[in-house]
Parts: structure tokens; C-alpha cells; sequence
């Protein structure tokens, strides 16, 4: 068995851990590219949304290198999504790919289900090698997401941006390539002292929150690398979801305690938006009102073109931006998004919400000489 | 003197499946229920200035509706639908209405938006009845009256439900008027046309321009979803890989592989609104189904924009190329492939 599976920004690394600890073979994917959206668009749905569109071409280009089963996962919800892997397989075989599809449905759907695809994927290994692979991967998940929060808060920070970014590469590689537990923990302390030792410049950046579908949150690909043009523009970001936490909370159903910005964001949603979703419908909403709340400069949203929880999480935009007063920005990204247009709205963008938070200041300071 | 309470109720999405129950509730609670008019350009331009340019037609439709509605109701209701069937959605944006609603358009009459889910383990009635008892209990403390209404509007479903499986087309159902004759230009036997889509595209005749009396006019019979049985669309869409967890993506898949499975049609055609989500997904099942079976597939996608010459010229092409092959018992190619290729 050759196994593969799609590509989401660094999820890569912790899954590669996942599978190769267990004693799979495992199929690096290329990195996601333009051939791949070509791949993907030519063979899928027209309308469909585009992490779909980029997981076929994953999966297409996988099958070149050899591959032949995919771990994908599924679900029950209003968003397309848990759908993606039946509808995939089709097409793969329509095209006469052949390559077997194991779908982890998620346990509230049945839990014998998983635990015989489990089965089936790891052969004779005992479960507790299982916890084991499952521990190291973690361990790989909480590194990736330390090494990306240091990248951001320092990249509008850092005299060298780009000196910073192949930091951050390397570290990722070593992490990757890291065999047990404490040599990924070496890699974090030495990439933080390396980047503590970077040369710092002394303005305040302005603070802008991420929110929207995980998908195009996570992958650089899909959103044009919006961390890295936010962070040239001397922006410090942050964003609504963390692949740990998001794993912490979905796959092992918040039993551990990951701090993050946002974790409890998901109940300012109401009054806004009073009812589940579907997707990150939920948390798009609430996060917004969290950044706001804590005095961010503005936020991004992002979503695949046609994403419907997105939609009515925009939708109800109008209401939250008068409540708080914040700059609110949305992108829709699909394979037809043309770089030069986002640079532009993105500087606009930026230049409005700085000189609102300059504003903001003056009136600010104002008041205190009057008192 | 009562003033008796007036109640709004957008003529889109749901309405065309739930109807005759909100109306029976709400008049038998002794308010006056106030339907918007059928849709018009004036409705639509409202409906999309309110909205998002990104939402589908039929919400933005609604929000239209909606818009009329407003100054002329002392209520609007807009329940929120999560499931109408266990374990099974509808759409994030039928789960969202109100609150988009109340973002975007001001000087809205108090909102009734009750939640209608049916969980885990409810059934399509039960959800309903909840929903609807919660929403009387806001108009009046009469239990009395509430549990009375409840009773005579699930009565009023069941007859619609009834004469749409008798074989009526949906607008003649809800309104409780006689078949009436299908006009056919031609004397040979009629072509007999599926036409898959959400009832609230269907039977919309501005947004759908019409399509049931354009086929008509062209010689075809036309037959929709609603003339199948609840359980024989079920049994075929249960045949999918995975259990279809849409209630509404489930009746367009089970219908059409029912058409399809029957052999009584000569062509389907698929009408879709541009940007609805599931349907991305559940017209590509139908579409490849359709490729390899075999079987005359036209996909329509429609929007605000679509122009009605293209739609004519799609359609006499759609029938003139079924009856080309019914002549010549030649082979029509499937949606996706020339003429030619084979």
C-alpha cells in the first residue's frame, strides 16, 4: 500500500508522522501548484468549491508518483465537504485512476467504522503503538503552530523579513525530518533563539485578525500566501484557527488544553449569528467580535468562492462592523483570483484601517489632556 | 375592538413545500396571513441590493420578498430551518435566514423565527408541529387553540402531499384548482421531459422564465420530483456510496435516478441556481449517472443574469435533438459529450 492524502498548509508534516509511525508507506505530494490547480479544475465540478478542486489535483498528481490509496476525511453537515470524498472517487474512476479511497468518517457516524478502516490501514500493529504514533504527531502539530505564531508576530517586526522566512523554512524541514519527541522540541528552541537574535525594528505594527474556512486559512496556496503579503505590509496577523487546536478540538474532542487567542471566540457569534452552520460558519462570526473586542485593527475574511457557512457568516457582517466599528474585509478565492487585484484591495485596505486605528489615537491621547 | 394580527409570509424557498400547513396554522389562530405577490423584477432588483452578490437566486428572491413584505405586516415569518428530516440538512444558508435577514434590511415588523429541527431522531411532521407550536405560543396563550390549528394545518399538508402525488403540478396544488389541459402543437405523441430541480426554482416562473410552459409549448410533457412517491425517491437515493445527508440534494439524486431507472422519459433536464452549494456536488453525480446510462441530460444553471434567447435556443435545441434521435433511433449524446464523438 502506497498512501497519500491532500494537502492543507503544514498538515503534511504531522500526518506524514502520523503514517509513517505507524509503518505505512507514505507518498509525499509535490507541493500544491499551479499544474495542480489545472489538474483539479479540468476533471471537477465546475462549481464546485476550490479546496475540492485542489485536493483532485493532489491526488492526480500523486497518482503519478505512485500512489494508490488515499486517506481522506468525510462527515455529516451542512457543508460540502463530507460529501468531497464519494464524489472524488467517481470522478477518479470515471477517468480510470485507480486508487482506493479510504474515507475516516467522523465516530459519531458509527465508531466501529473507524476503528475496522483503522484496522485495516495499520494491519497487526497493536493500539499502543497507535497512541504512540498519535503522540508524535501531536508533538509535531504543537511545534509546527509555535514556529508559525513566532514567524508572524516577528515578520512586520524584523529588519529582514526574508532572512526570517528562511528561518522559518528550515525549521519546518528539520521538524519534518525529526525522528523522536525531543529532537523536534531542539529544532523550536533553537529556531526561537535564532530569531531572537534577528535585528528589530522600532514602529508598531498594525494588527490585523484572520477568520473564515479553515481550508483557505491554513493553505498559502489557496490564499495567495495572505500571511506572508499581509506581514511584507508591516502587519501583524493572527488568525481564528490553529492546526493544533483545531485537531485538539475535532479529533480528539478538546481532551487536552491548547491556549490560543481565539479559543473561546466561538460564543460571541450570538446575537449575531444564533445557529450553527456548518463549516466555520460559527467561529467566523465569533472570532470577528473577538478580534474587535480585543482592539485589532481590522480582519480578513477568507473563503472558498461559493462557501455557503461563509456566506451567511458575511452576510451578517453589516450588523457586527456597526456594533464595533471595526474594518472588515472579505476575499473569495478561487483558481481565477488574480494576485494584483488582492495587493490592491489588501494596501487599500490597509491603508484605511491605519488610518483609522491613527485616528483612533489622537482622540485618544486627546482625552487625556482635556482631563 | 382586535385588531386582527397580520402575518408575512415571503412567496419563496419553503413556501413551495410548506405552504398549505403555515397558512391553515396561521389563519385557524385567527390572524390574517399575508402572502407577497408572485415574483417580479421589482421584488428581485430588491432582493439583490439587500443581500451579498455571493448568495444564490433564490435567497437573494427571498430577500425580495422579504422587502415587501416589511411595512405592510405586524409579523414576517422566517423559521429557521436546520433539519425537516433526522440526521439530515438542508443548507447553511436556510439555517442562517433570520439573522442575515436581520443584518441586512432595516425597519423589519418582529421577526417569528422558530427553529425547525428534527435532530437525531425526529420525524418530517414532528419537526414541524414543534416549530409551529413555539410560534403560536409567541401570538397567543390559548393552548386550546394552538394544538386545534396544529391539527387542521397538518390535515391541509397532508391533502396537498396527496394531490401532488396524484400527479398535480405543484402550483395547481397549492392553489387547489382542477388539471389543466397540457397544451401539445403537435400531433405525434408528446415528448415526456424530467425537470429536476428545487421546487422553489421550478415553479417560480420568473426566476425559472417560465420553463414548465416553454417545454409545454414545445411538445413536451413535463414531469417533476413532486409526481414521486417519498419512498421510491429514498430507495434510489440509496444506492449512493454514502447515505446523502442533504434532504434536498436526496430528492434531486433520488428523483433522477428514478427518472432515469424508469425509461418512461425521453430527456431530463436539470435546472440549477448558480452558487448553490450541494447542488455543485449532487448534478455531478446525476450528470456522470446520466453519461453512463446513456441518457439526453441538460443542465441549466440559472442567475439574475441569464438571458431568456439563450435559454429558448437551449431548450428547442434540447428537444429537437430528442426527437431526432427517437426518429432515427440514433444516439443523442448525454451532457458533456458532441455529437460526433462516437
Amino acid at each position: 500500500m502506497r498512501i497519500t492524502y491532500p494537502h492543507m498548509g503544514n498538515l503534511y508534516i504531522v500526518v506524514r508522522a502520523l503514517l509513517v509511525s505507524l509503518g505505512l508507506e507514505v507518498v509525499l505530494l509535490p507541493q500544491t501548484s499551479r499544474r495542480t490547480v489545472e489538474l483539479g479544475v479540468r476533471y471537477s465540478p465546475e462549481f464546485a468549491c476550490f479546496p475540492f478542486k485542489l485536493n483532485l489535483g493532489n491526488y492526480l498528481e500523486a497518482h503519478e508518483k505512485g500512489a494508490d490509496t488515499i486517506l481522506m476525511a468525510g462527515g455529516v453537515g451542512p457543508c460540502r465537504f463530507g460529501y468531497y470524498a464519494q464524489v472524488q472517487q467517481q470522478i477518479l474512476s470515471d477517468l480510470g485512476v485507480n486508487m482506493e479511497m479510504v474515507v475516516l468518517e467522523p465516530p459519531d457516524v458509527s465508531f466501529q467504522e473507524v476503528k475496522d478502516k483503522i484496522r485495516y490501514l495499520i494491519g497487526t500493529l497493536s493500539w499502543w503503538q497507535v497512541i504512540k504514533a498519535i503522540r508524535f504527531a501531536w508533538c509535531k502539530a504543537r511545534a509546527i503552530d509555535e514556529v508559525e505564531g513566532r514567524l508572524l508576530y516577528l515578520r512586520p517586526r524584523v529588519e529582514d523579513p526574508l532572512r526570517l522566512e528562511k528561518l522559518y523554512r528550515e525549521a519546518l524541514q528539520e521538524i519534518d525530518g525529526a525522528g523522536d519527541r525531543r529532537t523536534v522540541q531542539g529544532v523550536v528552541v533553537d529556531y526561537q533563539q535564532k530569531t531572537g537574535k534577528l535585528k528589530k525594528q522600532q514602529k508598531k505594527p498594525l494588527r490585523i485578525g484572520l477568520v473564515g474556512e479553515i481550508f483557505t486559512v491554513l493553505e498559502p496556496f489557496a490564499n495567495y500566501e495572505m500571511e506572508k503579503r499581509l506581514g511584507l505590509l508591516g502587519v501583524e496577523v493572527n488568525r481564528s484557527i490553529w492546526l493544533s487546536a483545531w485537531i485538539n478540538e475535532h479529533l480528539f474532542g478538546g481532551l487536552l488544553r491548547v491556549k490560543y487567542e481565539c479559543a473561546h471566540d466561538k460564543e460571541l457569534a450570538s446575537p449575531y449569528l444564533n445557529s450553527f452552520v456548518g463549516g466555520h460558519g460559527v467561529e467566523t462570526v465569533g472570532c470577528t467580535v473577538g478580534f474587535a473586542r480585543r482592539d485589532y485593527d481590522g480582519v480578513i475574511q477568507l473563503a472558498p468562492l461559493t462557501c455557503m457557512p461563509e456566506i451567511v457568516a458575511h452576510s451578517v457582517f453589516p450588523a457586527l462592523a456597526k456594533d464595533y466599528d471595526i474594518p472588515l474585509l472579505t476575499f473569495y478565492l478561487d483558481e481565477h483570483s488574480g494576485e494584483a487585484g488582492i495587493q490592491t484591495r489588501l494596501e487599500a485596505f490597509l491603508d484605511l484601517a491605519a488610518a483609522r486605528s491613527r485616528k483612533k489615537e489622537e482622540q485618544m491621547s486627546g482625552s487625556v489632556f482635556r482631563n | 375592538m382586535i385588531r386582527i394580527k397580520k402575518i408575512g409570509i415571503p412567496r419563496a424557498l419553503l413556501y413551495y413545500y410548506y405552504y398549505p400547513l403555515w397558512y391553515e396554522f396561521f389563519t385557524r389562530l385567527g390572524c390574517e396571513v399575508v402572502l407577497s405577490p408572485e415574483t417580479n423584477k421589482a421584488i428581485l432588483d430588491q432582493g439583490i441590493k439587500s443581500t451579498l452578490s455571493e448568495v444564490c437566486l433564490p435567497v437573494k428572491v427571498y430577500f425580495g420578498h422579504v422587502a415587501y413584505l416589511a411595512g405592510r405586516v405586524d409579523y414576517l415569518f422566517v423559521p429557521r430551518i436546520t433539519r425537516v428530516e433526522a440526521k439530515e440538512y438542508i443548507c447553511p444558508k436556510f439555517m442562517g435566514i433570520p439573522d442575515m435577514l436581520k443584518a441586512r434590511i432595516n425597519k423589519l415588523p418582529p421577526l417569528i423565527d422558530t427553529t425547525v429541527d428534527a435532530g437525531k431522531e425526529g420525524n418530517p411532521v414532528q419537526c414541524w408541529v414543534d416549530c409551529l407550536r413555539d410560534a403560536g405560543n409567541s401570538l397567543t396563550t390559548d393552548r386550546k387553540l394552538i394544538e386545534d390549528a396544529l391539527e387542521a394545518a397538518l390535515e391541509a399538508q397532508q391533502f396537498f402531499w396527496k394531490r401532488l402525488n396524484s400527479g398535480l403540478m405543484l402550483p395547481d396544488a397549492i392553489k387547489g384548482i382542477a388539471i389543466p389541459e397540457i397544451p401539445v402543437n403537435s400531433a405525434n405523441k408528446p415528448l415526456r421531459i424530467g425537470l429536476i430541480g428545487h421546487p422553489y426554482n421550478v415553479y417560480d416562473p420568473f426566476i425559472s422564465m417560465n420553463l414548465i410552459k416553454k417545454l409545454q409549448q414545445l411538445g413536451a410533457v413535463v414531469v417533476t420530483p413532486e409526481s414521486l412517491q417519498a419512498d421510491e425517491i429514498e430507495k434510489e437515493a440509496a444506492s449512493l456510496p454514502k447515505r446523502m445527508f442533504w434532504t434536498l440534494g436526496k430528492r434531486m439524486v433520488g428523483s433522477a435516478f428514478r427518472f432515469f431507472s424508469s425509461q418512461k422519459l425521453d430527456g431530463v433536464i436539470y435546472l440549477t441556481s448558480f452558487g448553490c452549494g450541494p447542488e455543485a456536488l449532487v448534478e455531478e453525480l446525476v450528470a456522470r449517472t446520466a453519461k453512463h446510462q446513456n441518457i439526453p441530460l441538460m443542465m441549466l444553471t440559472i442567475d439574475e443574469h441569464t438571458g431568456e434567447a439563450g435559454i429558448n435556443t437551449r431548450l428547442e435545441a434540447f428537444t429537437e435533438m430528442i426527437v431526432w434521435r427517437l426518429k432515427y433511433a440514433n444516439h443523442i449524446p448525454p451532457y458533456g459529450e458532441s455529437v460526433h464523438c462516437r
